[in-house]
């Protein structure tokens, strides 16, 4: 196919980080439009034989310029929190647990709720953290805590999830006896 | 006196008003005059001033000679759906108080990357005449229009009085041209910029508000990337008490909303700057506070980047809100459902098609009285990723909410047995653009065209006024539309039809059509000028990648002098197809600003 019909097709997916697909530019300075005959002749072709009933579907839609019918604007909007996902505006903080010999990081923003979280972390360090009761804490060998805003150590779980996202800073997995004592 | 009850197209019928006036005039003049206008002029132009509707305003026109002249002394507001149509003296001729004025330009299919840059629909030539015929014009709503800079300029030193500029679909200008706006306009009560191809140079246009402003009832400019000095906007805010439309862009942080949501508390519609913050100093309580401190509150948009983290603010001021536009907060079903449950009256709906069925399941439980749904597309490009929407999402909706009016979903696979239950479920379609991802595809189940989904549609929805089809697609779907749709003004279709026929059936039916816009199908010059005694009741076609050759355009332009035909020239090809085709009804005769690939026939 013609190069030169390909890259002015709009349909491209964009990388992260490719400023041309910023909105600020306007939509004809990307997307040179004096195109697209050669593709959608190609479209026409697969349209025009009416005797077969079952044809066969139409070229992928990256051939097609303006379709699907989605304004240039909103696709560069789009493709902009596509990136920025990808980069993550995520929440990360660094793990740590007793007696591990690095560090991990996660992004809270994956997880909808402690339970998962929990999850999370006991896969993250093959250990077991079990459930956490509001008057015991938690009854296993490894106990989740973080750091807040104000620098204490809190055990993961008292406050709501929202405000836990918040104020967490990092996280330690405390193990064994400093829990028992505790 | 009876008022004529169909709204006519004024320019054409105008010459025949006049004919049929002058026919009565050379009866007893006096006696036929004051028979048909026992009021004095001044009487009834204010009886006739209350009148805001253009259709009937130009009923009102078509009476008689009297009230012709009444009206056009009378209106205030012109509204010309394509520029093309009318020139702006002729338009200056007929309306000498005009105050207010709405111009369409290019074809919608420009929004698509369709029509070529530099093709047209110069404001400049408007607002040269208007500088002279409208001097105390105040209000300029401008959609799919070229406007630069310097034009901005000239309707900001131009217009002494000017009050109120919205922008949609425009290109060609940059933040320069909204600093002149901002300058001089003293007046200003709106600056509504909406999602065109300008130029964001910077935000400095914000700090172009006189100190001495105090009138902004609107200002939009979410779609303008550039960060603005937030201090600038809480001054402006705070001393334009007025203010009844805010929207932000991005780059507003949840902090910098609050300080200004404290500084206007009495909005009726906001579009929120970005809504993740890692660290945030107030309080999420604070925010919510004042969110419910915002009594007026109908509508929220923006919401960029929110997640359930944040949501829950705005939750107080869900239960007034009337439309909720989520189209770029990239949310899922979960986020959606939680967030639903506060929004009981809500009457439109804008979502990403992130939320998945199981979103549209949870609008169909929490939203009773939603009208219009619109499901765009996160990832129009990529099927790999994520499969969106489907025939069940929208099923849901349709079960939920049986006063739906107008959809627009965009979805990966569809079912005609889906589409029959959702007609039956909401006969009160006036809009129903549905968008089936990858052109031409039938029915994913039983492979069958989509014919019959089309079908139900028109066969249920008697109010249908304007309707987009999309899939594999027979003669047999415009069989239907062109049968059963009576009210059908505005018909999209792309990838579909097996013959002329399809066109043909369309154009012998539909009485009411007045936008018909067709790509990549197999119509060629036999259904094109099937349509030969049509086009003048209709603002325009499009017709592009089909088979209509120059010949056919030509012969159309010949039988029918007062359409403009215009075929937009191709690079590649021998010259005898027409790839673009662009036919309007016109008074203003064959346009004389056409660029080299512009051919009037």
């Amino acid at each position: 196919m013609d190069l030169i019909n390909f890259e002015a097709t709009e349909l491209r997916l964009g990388l992260p980080g490719t400023i041309d697909d910023l909105p600020e530019t306007k939509p004809a300075q990307n997307y040179p439009v004096n195109t697209n005959k050669r593709s959608s002749s190609e479209m026409d072709s697969s349209i025009t034989d009416e005797n077969d009933s079952s044809r066969s579907p139409p070229p992928s839609k990256a051939q097609v310029v303006g379709w699907p019918p989605v304004r240039s604007y909103r696709k560069n909007v789009l493709q902009v929190s596509k990136t920025k996902s990808e980069v993550g505006s995520g929440i990360y903080v660094k793990v740590s647990m007793d007696g591990a010999p690095y560090l991990r990081k996660v992004d809270l923003k994956v997880y909808k709720n402690y339970g998962e979280l929990t999850k999370g972390l006991q896969e993250m360090f093959k250990c077991i953290i079990g459930l956490y009761s509001e008057r015991e804490g938690y009854k296993s060998e490894h106990a989740p805590t973080y750091e807040d805003k104000d620098g204490d150590w809190m055990l993961v779980g008292d406050v709501p999830w929202d405000m836990f996202l918040t104020s967490c800073r990092r996280i330690r997995i405390m193990r064994g006896c400093e829990v028992m004592e505790s | 006196m009876k008022l004529l009850q169909q709204s006519m197209d004024p320019n054409q019928k105008r010459a025949k008003a006049v004919d049929r006036v002058d026919s009565v005039d050379t009866g007893v003049a006096s006696f036929d005059s004051t028979r048909m206008c026992p009021f004095p002029d001044e009487v009834l132009e204010r009886v006739l001033s209350l009148i805001d509707s253009h259709k009937d305003r130009s009923s009102v026109s078509l009476v008689c000679k009297d009230w012709y002249n009444a009206e056009r002394w009378s209106r205030r507001h012109v509204f010309i759906g394509n520029c093309y149509s009318v020139s702006p003296e002729i338009v200056a001729a007929r309306f000498p108080r005009i105050r207010s004025v709405t111009l369409k330009g290019k074809p919608r299919f420009s929004d698509f990357n369709l029509v070529p840059e530099y093709w047209g629909a110069d404001v400049h030539p408007w607002l040269s005449v208007f500088a002279t015929a409208y001097p105390f014009l105040e209000e300029l709503r401008l959609k799919r229009m070229a406007v630069s800079d310097e034009s901005l300029e000239f309707l900001a030193t131009n217009f002494q009085g000017f009050k109120a500029l919205s922008l949609l679909s425009c290109d060609g200008f940059s933040t320069d041209g909204l600093k002149a706006i901002a300058t001089h306009c003293k007046n200003l009560t709106e600056l509504d910029i909406h999602e065109n191809g300008m130029d964001d140079l910077g935000g400095h246009w914000l700090n172009c508000f006189p100190e001495s402003l105090t009138t902004l009832q609107v200002l939009n400019f979410a779609s303008l990337n550039s960060e603005v000095s937030f201090e600038s906007l809480e001054k402006l805010i705070s001393r334009n008490k007025s203010l009844r439309v805010l929207k932000v862009n991005r780059n507003i942080s949840l902090d910098q909303l609050q300080k200004l949501l404290l500084q206007a508390p009495q909005l009726s519609e906001l579009g929120t700057g970005t809504f993740m913050q890692e660290l945030i100093s107030c309080p999420i309580t604070d925010l919510k506070t004042t969110f419910s401190n915002c009594k007026n509150l109908v509508t929220i948009s923006g919401l960029w980047d929110a997640t359930s983290l944040y949501l829950p603010v705005i939750y107080p001021a869900c239960v007034n809100l009337t439309f909720l536009n989520l189209s770029y907060a990239t949310l899922r079903s979960g986020e959606l459902s939680n967030l639903l449950q506060h929004c009981k009256s809500l009457r439109r709906l804008w979502l990403l098609d992130t939320v998945g069925d199981k979103g549209l399941e949870a609008v169909g439980a929490h939203c009773p009285l939603l009208e219009e749904l619109r499901v765009f597309p996160a990832d129009p490009f990529d099927q790999e990723v994520f499969l969106g929407v489907t025939e069940s999402g929208f099923v849901s909706v349709s079960e939920g909410c049986p006063k739906l009016r107008y959809v627009l979903y965009f979805c990966r696979q569809m079912t005609n047995a889906a589409v029959a239950t959702i007609a039956r479920n909401c006969p009160d379609f006036t809009h129903f653009r549905l968008c089936i991802m990858n052109p031409g595809q039938p029915d994913y189940l039983t492979k069958q065209p989509m014919d019959e989904a089309f079908g139900s549609i028109v066969k249920t929805c008697p109010n249908l006024q304007r309707l987009a089809v999309s899939g594999q697609l027979t003669d047999r779907t415009f069989e239907y539309i062109g049968k059963y749709s009576k009210k059908l003004e505005t018909l999209s279709v792309a990838f579909a039809g097996s013959s002329d026929l399809g066109m043909e059936y369309v154009l012998g039916g539909c009485p009411k059509l007045r936008k018909l816009e067709i790509r990549d199908c197999p119509f060629g010059n036999g259904a094109l000028l099937s349509g030969l005694t049509k086009y003048e009741s209709m603002r325009s076609l499009w017709m592009s990648a089909c088979n209509v050759t120059m010949n056919g355009c030509k012969v159309l332009a010949k039988e029918r002098p007062r359409l403009n035909v215009e075929v937009m020239k191709d690079e590649g090809g021998d010259g005898s197809e027409a790839h673009k085709v662009y036919v309007y009804r016109t008074v203003a005769g064959p346009r004389r600003d056409a660029p080299p690939f512009v051919l009037t026939l």
